[in-house]
């Protein structure tokens, strides 16, 4: 049954010239039944506004005192941009409503005023809101709480953001039982999983999906460059004059990335080329925030014409004249490139315009599987993984600080968030035991305990520095030890940031590129990175880690079959057909459900390439265990590279007998033993503990420098290890490893469906399929072993180079 | 395990990779900032990091003991992370510090950590020691000849293959040596920071920690 707008309501919109949409009428009769909505509709399709609507008619009927409606988004900007969006209904209406937004920028001020007179609508972020709820009086002021909007839900649940917040939604529903949902979301690989998350009992429970139709599909095309089709890299630069020239051909451009570096380089590559200065600008994550709001700003004014941007785009508020988006590079999902196509605003009845530009042959192969899997509606994306235990740890010492709490009674307020189902009480007591003394087998901190335990068995904060230091510490997003990029001299202005491991690498008088110029390297001060404009050489460019998406399991499983079946080829470039028709000449085909590997000697080595199709991340997993195999066999592996696509290794000896390095087995002690010593376990384990409250980001008082949280996290990791290796947060960091990271499943798959079925072909030289991986080798490869045999070499060398035979004792 | 060997003020000193000093003729094993207890001392200020630290520190110790059989063992300041430290000791790893130092003499070095002698802990409390040609203190002098000191944590960085290997080291050059820090939960300071830099104007040599020997770059002044 739809609702019907109240007259004022209905004349506003008819002012606007708008007509109420239907979902956003089955919103409101949802509303006002109580019931709860998951929204899911693309881009454009007037969804905040459904979000809002209840609330907006709610006060108008019965204007009230205090806070009514929560609107909960994962951006900080969008919460500011929603709050003016919203004035305009509430001024031109002259409803009695007072909205304010709390954000982490937000002044104490302006906090004092929001705690003694609670506004009707607040606009916040998950971490805000965490903050709010650790406050003794949240009780008090949550309980008149009537609706929940919570926008974007599908970029917040399965994160650990997401896991945060809905912690935060099991303790307002234990605040406001009454409080309706209303989840915003794009469309996605898995409603029913975020219809739980939206959830007042995290099982889907009393939630109503409400689904707009996606409109007209799409319009995807492909573009490649001019003159050749390269065989390896993913800049994509040398489609840059036809990339140039679509620009040139539309209004506004938003031309999609996949790296960092990826979009410093185009940026640069399309100046060299735009004769016309066209204003084109750069957008990426690691830019100053004021110089990101201005490129959003011009944006929005229609002043450019293009934009090179990375994910930093994906998410926020529509820009209006967005004509076109060009994704340079794979696009890695059928999901993320929907995502990016919707940013291309249009009305609901006019298909959005998108071109994917492939930067090389493999790449014009996933371009089309994407293509393909965009048209069968084929969405991917993993179902989320159970909430992370370092999370709920935070959140129970955040729910001590908002008074004592019955562990029986937080066990169950915490099951009915979606991701925490299923937690165990044995894992839920093992959190609380961390948060009390840390949780060791070594009793040794009981008189420095955290929390402590009343008569009645409740649970209470020691002290308000263990409070106030909680709060100083929340959220769950932890940064690569970063350094900012100044301009050297007094008032240099600030870029942004690069990661610390990346100037390490510089000296001073090196060039890079950042920001979308060219810069000189002057020296590090403390923690800045001080540079000029200018400069001669080679420049570099920082990467980032993690900075890369691997290939989504779907889009694998179209690229292999499309390989497979030549009929299909005829879609293709010639360069492409011609290059397939070659391999099937001179090798074979990767089969569907087989393992295709190659060997050939090359130089005086011998390569394997072995064609898995199962992403970066996995491959990388698989090139480490695979060589530690072939060094058992005396085969004497010297490195590996891996794409997304292949893994190719080689060694000094001939690899014979191949199928038994890709036997299961291999998932067992190889793995154990390589994971508790890579460097990605590690990263990972710095995340938990500083998540978790092992390690604190902020004192009180003094800013610790972010690079001994690095330090400190990997002795701590060494010594946990060794002395209790079940200790909660060393399972939490492989529940995390194991889960998104590693991709050990997909690992695990590909063995078990090709056992059996390596085909093997000894070649007398390369492939054409493995020319692409070949040409990967030297620009990025990595070792079989880490440290110690890397400094040995570099030592030897350094030494022959300076002529320094091996000394008898340096004599000083 | 390979020791590298260096002279100093016409002494013949070995370098473990585990990151202690040895002068042979004299029999005399010298470590650096054991910050002992750092990990309850955390603790005390909320942060509950695992306890274990100071037996693995003093398991390193002890090895070195084994290994090296000093008759003197020098340690050269901030062996405690606070002047409460010594208190703060589980009784298991109390026992364990007594029956090192009846094996061996230990000067403790006072350090900034530690600047008052540890209560119940044997051996000999000083600000400085001297023993020949060389002199041991917590921190480096502006000038010195033959000296032996901590303090810093050095660390170095080398890029290697597109990454950096970052490894505790020593630092050398003519008169002077900086040990690594020999305790568990001890981070480091890059040796390219001007604290160390100014201390070594003509450059020198860094030894990168390994696990069966030691790396050795020049260092060169910045």
């Amino acid at each position: 049954m739809a609702a019907v707008l109240p007259d004022p309501f209905a004349a506003w919109f008819a002012r606007q010239g708008w007509t109420p949409r239907p979902h956003q009428l089955r919103v409101l009769a949802a509303a006002q039944a109580g019931r709860s909505v998951l929204l899911v509709a693309p881009t454009g399709g007037g969804k905040t506004l459904a979000g809002f609507l209840p609330t907006l008619i709610e006060l108008h009927a019965t204007p009230r005192a205090g806070l009514h409606t929560l609107y909960v988004s994962p951006l900080k900007a969008l919460a500011a941009d929603i709050a003016r969006n919203l004035m305009r209904p509430v001024r031109e209406l002259s409803l009695d409503i007072t909205i304010a937004t709390r954000t982490g920028d937000t002044a104490a001020a302006e906090r004092r005023r929001q705690r003694a007179a609670p506004p009707n609508i607040l606009l916040t972020t998950p971490e805000s809101l965490a903050v709010l709820l650790t406050d003794p009086e949240a009780a008090a002021r949550f309980a008149p709480l009537t609706a929940i909007v919570i926008d974007e839900v599908h970029a917040l649940a399965g994160s650990k953001r997401g896991d945060q917040f809905s912690l935060c939604l099991a303790r307002l529903a234990a605040l406001a039982p009454a409080a309706r949902r209303i989840g915003l979301s794009a469309t996605v690989a898995h409603p029913a999983a975020l219809a739980a998350y939206v959830s007042r009992d995290g099982a889907g429970g009393g939630v109503e999906p409400i689904k707009v139709s996606d409109g007209t599909p799409p319009d995807i095309s492909m573009i490649l460059p001019g003159d050749r089709l390269p065989w390896s890299g993913h800049m994509g630069l040398a489609a840059a004059p036809e990339i140039l020239a679509r620009i040139r051909s539309a209004g506004m451009t938003i031309v999609f990335v996949n790296t960092r570096a990826q979009a410093e380089l185009l940026f640069q590559e399309l100046w060299k080329l735009n004769d016309a200065t066209l204003p084109i600008a750069i957008h990426h994550g690691s830019l100053e925030p004021e110089q990101r709001r201005r490129v959003e700003q011009a944006m929005a004014e229609g002043r450019l014409r293009a934009v090179v941007a990375t994910s930093s785009l994906d998410l926020g508020i529509d820009w209006g004249g967005v004509d076109q988006v060009l994704q340079v590079g794979a696009p890695k999902g059928v999901s993320r490139l929907l995502q990016r196509v919707g940013r291309a605003n249009h009305r609901m009845d006019e298909a959005s315009r998108a071109v994917l530009v492939p930067a090389n042959r493999f790449e014009v192969l996933e371009c089309e599987a994407a293509i393909l899997g965009v048209a069968a509606g084929e969405l991917d994306g993993d179902p989320p993984r159970p909430g992370g235990l370092d999370v709920l740890a935070q959140h129970i010492l955040g729910m001590a600080c908002a008074g004592p709490f019955h562990p029986d009674a937080l066990y169950e307020e915490v099951r009915r968030a979606a991701p925490y189902r299923a937690l165990s009480r044995q894992d839920f007591d093992d959190v609380v035991a961390f948060v009390e003394t840390g949780g060791y087998a070594l009793a040794a901190y009981e008189r420095w305990r955290k929390l402590f335990r009343d008569a009645e068995g409740r649970l209470h904060v020691r002290s308000d520095r263990i409070a106030r230091q909680h709060r100083m510490n929340i959220g769950t997003i932890v940064e690569e030890p970063l350094l900012k990029v100044r301009y050297a001299g007094r008032g240099g202005g600030t870029l942004g940031e690069v990661e610390e491991y990346f100037v390490n690498m510089l000296t001073p008088g090196d060039t890079f590129m950042f920001a979308g110029r060219l810069l000189r390297f002057l020296g590090l001060r403390e923690t800045v990175c001080e540079v000029a404009d200018g400069g001669d050489g080679d420049p570099k460019v920082p990467a980032y880690a993690g900075g890369r998406m691997p290939l989504t399991t779907g889009l694998a499983d179209r690229v292999r079959a499309m390989l497979h079946d030549a009929a299909t080829w005829g879609a293709y470039p010639e360069p492409v057909q011609e290059w397939l028709a070659l391999q099937k000449k001179r090798s074979r085909l990767p089969g569907r459900d087989d393992l295709l590997v190659e060997t050939f000697p090359r130089g005086n080595r011998f390569y394997l390439v072995a064609y898995c199709f199962e992403g970066r991340n996995a491959h990388q997993t698989l090139g480490m265990l695979v060589t530690r195999r072939m060094e058992r066999f005396g085969m004497v592996p010297l490195g590996f590279v891996a794409t997304d696509y292949v893994l190719a290794c080689w060694s000094a000896r001939e690899p014979i007998g191949v199928a038994r390095l890709f036997e299961q087995d291999m998932l067992g002690d190889d793995l154990e033993a390589w994971m508790a010593e890579s460097s990605m376990l590690r990263r990972t384990f710095r995340n938990v503990a500083v998540i978790a409250g092992l390690i604190e980001r902020h004192q009180p008082g003094a800013e610790k420098n972010r690079r001994q949280v690095t330090v400190n996290s990997d002795l701590i990791y060494d010594v946990l290890r060794r002395h209790q290796p079940d200790h909660i947060l060393l399972r939490a960091t492989h529940a995390d490893a194991a889960g998104g990271l590693t991709d050990v499943g997909r690992i695990a798959g590909l063995l078990a469906r090709v056992r059996g079925r390596v085909r093997h072909m000894a070649l007398s030289r390369v492939s054409p399929l493995a020319v692409p991986v070949l040409l990967e080798i030297g620009r990025e490869s990595v070792r079989g072993e880490e440290g110690d045999d890397l400094l040995l070499e570099e030592a030897e060398l350094v030494a022959e180079a300076m002529g320094e035979g091996e000394p008898q004792g340096w004599l000083f | 395990m390979t020791l590298a060997p260096l002279h100093l003020a016409g002494e013949r000193l070995m370098l473990d990779p585990a990151g202690a000093l040895v002068w042979p003729a004299r029999r005399l094993l010298a470590v650096a900032d054991l910050h002992l207890e750092k990990g309850s001392a955390a603790a005390s200020r909320g942060a509950l990091l695992p306890p274990w630290d100071t037996r693995e520190t003093l398991d390193r110790l002890a090895a070195l003991l084994r290994r090296h059989a000093p008759r003197t063992v020098v340690a050269v300041g901030d062996s405690f992370h606070d002047a409460a430290g010594a208190s703060r000791l589980l009784a298991a790893d109390a026992v364990r510090l007594a029956a090192m130092t009846a094996v061996a003499d230990f000067v403790w070095v006072l350090g900034n950590h530690d600047p008052t002698p540890a209560q119940c802990v044997r051996g000999n409390f000083v600000l400085e020691w001297r023993a020949g040609p060389l002199v041991f203190r917590h921190q480096a002098a502006a000038s010195a000849a033959g000296e032996i000191s901590g303090h810093f944590h050095p660390k170095a960085a080398v890029p290697v293959q597109g990454t950096m290997v970052s490894r505790p080291c020593f630092v050398a050059d003519a008169r002077r040596v900086l040990l690594p820090a020999l305790g568990t939960y001890t981070g480091g300071l890059d040796v390219r920071d001007p604290a160390i830099a100014r201390l070594f104007p003509r450059g020198g040599r860094v030894f990168l920690l390994g696990r069966e020997r030691l790396f050795s770059f020049p260092y060169a002044a910045r």
